[in-house]
């Protein structure tokens, strides 16, 4: 038995455990049951997170799909992670924050020239991430849709006005998600340090997976 | 006696059809009796009434205005957009809301693309009610609500819609991406739900769009996802494009906001060639 705290909870044995760097890519492929936790290792480090069917890549995670099927644009402990053709992908089943981002997109060294002036153009990005993980499997920038930001927070004032805000997070916070079908997890370590989203301070995070 | 049974009995078959005017259809050349003053004739490029649950793709060049209307109270502008010239480039709803760093589209506001620039702005808006969150409804929603959602059956829906427009510029399934829906809207509350707002409204609610790029739009007219009513409620959505100049650099849009400027900086140093 561990006495490893960032493993408990988990029932299946662990077949996978990673820590993936400040800044980096991860790919991984999940099969159907097996459970994927994120642990937040630091505290406030923005997860950004793409999901493929492997059967079928054209299928993957849809933002919109799933808020409107729970009708709340928060993801927490329960919301079924919807592909853009409405098949589960992937569920959150534990959250130990209280809800997920999944509005806020992913950053760019294109967005970002936009959101905080071109002297930021030539900083680390998370679309560039994506970018490197899928292209290691055959997809390109055509397949890079909408995402979700683990342990991100982005609260919608009652005149619409959002934005990144300061996160829920804390350091050892974690969220397990089962997998629902055979799925390709593409993740962005995000390196912003623009905004809140990492606390200014991109650090690592671990990825834990355990058998169904 | 069959009147189509030989192939020149049938020909005439066919040409006695033509000329046949119905509602939703477009209008070649392009004529509008409705025209905005200062527009002529002669700058106009697109006449067409799109059928409830139908959609519709086309190439639009860089000033042209694109002014829809729902004519029935009940359409459902669903938008794809693509930089023509290089369609990996597209409409980023995340970008949109974010960089503007605001949920709601209207009058002012830019649709971004993913490389940080202006595909199309909103230059009046009638409606108020629209939908960055939802989306378009896919197979599986439509066959829940409708019990049916393919192409080929009486409700399709949202998706299979845009991925037929995008097919006809040579585009497929992994190019069709997040949708703004017009003239269909959402309200969030503070606990992050999401408040349909469906109609049916007014007839006759009118938006104006400018294409600040080379895009294809691709629009399909399917009921909005969140839609409550147990009926396929669509109506025909009539779409106007006349020519029009670039974007000044004194352009109230352009110089909204220190985002939107850098985003009109971007996308005319697209076009610095």
């Amino acid at each position: 038995m561990s006495s490893d705290p960032a493993l408990s909870g988990l029932t299946g044995s662990i077949i996978h455990d990673e820590i993936v760097p400040a800044r980096a890519p991860w790919l991984h492929h999940v099969r159907k049951g097996e459970v994927l936790r994120i642990v937040d290792l630091e505290g406030n480090q923005a997860v950004d997170f793409l999901i493929y069917s492997a059967a079928d890549d054209a299928e993957r995670y849809s933002a919109q799909d799933t808020v409107a099927a729970q009708g709340n644009l928060f993801l927490r402990t329960g919301t079924v992670l919807l592909s853009n053709e409405g098949n589960p992908m992937m569920t959150i089943v534990a959250s130990a924050v209280e809800y997920h981002d999944t509005i806020g997109g992913a950053c760019s060294c294109e967005s970002n020239t936009l959101r905080y002036g071109h002297h930021t153009r030539h900083q680390h990005a998370c679309v560039d991430n994506f970018l490197e993980a899928n292209l290691t499997e055959g997809r390109g920038k055509r397949d890079i849709v909408s995402n979700i930001n683990f342990f991100m927070n982005v609260p919608v004032e009652d005149d619409g006005t959002l934005g990144i805000v300061d996160g829920i997070s804390a350091p050892g916070l974690t969220v397990d998600l089962r997998a629902e079908m055979d799925v390709i997890v593409v993740v962005s370590n995000c390196p912003q340090i623009n905004n809140p989203c990492n606390g200014f301070n991109p650090t690592p995070v671990r990825m834990i997976v355990a058998a169904a | 006696m069959s009147a189509t049974a030989d192939p020149r009995s049938a020909r005439e078959h066919a040409r006695a059809q033509g000329g046949t005017r119905v509602e939703t259809m477009p209008i070649l050349p392009p004529v509008a009796d409705d025209l905005p003053e200062g527009v002529t004739p002669a700058d106009l490029v697109w006449e067409e009434t799109v059928a409830p649950g139908g959609y519709i793709s086309r190439r639009l060049a860089r000033g042209t205005r694109l002014r829809l209307i729902d004519k029935g109270g009940d359409a459902c502008a669903s938008l794809n957009i693509f930089n023509a010239e290089m369609p990996t480039e597209r409409l980023n709803v995340a970008d949109t809301v974010k960089i503007q760093w605001n949920a709601y589209l209207g009058a002012g506001k830019l649709l971004l693309s993913d490389m940080g620039r202006v595909l199309v702005s909103i230059l009046e808006d009638g409606a108020g009610t629209h939908d960055t969150f939802c989306g378009v409804s896919n197979v599986a929603s439509n066959r829940r609500k409708y019990g049916e959602g393919r192409n080929s059956g009486a409700y399709p829906n949202g998706r299979d819609r845009l991925i037929l427009g995008a097919a006809k510029h040579g585009l497929t399934r992994r190019d069709v991406h997040p949708a703004v829906n017009l003239f269909k809207g959402t309200r969030i509350e503070a606990d992050g739900s999401i408040t349909p707002m469906v109609g049916p409204f007014t007839p006759g609610r009118e938006v104006l769009l400018r294409a600040e790029m080379e895009v294809i739009v691709v629009i399909a007219n399917c009921p909005h996802v969140l839609d409550p009513r147990p009926e396929y409620a669509s109506t025909p959505l009539r779409l106007t494009a006349w020519c029009g100049p670039l974007t000044a650099q004194d352009d109230p849009l352009r110089i909204a906001t220190p985002e939107g400027l850098r985003a009109y900086l971007n996308t005319e140093d697209n076009y610095r060639r």
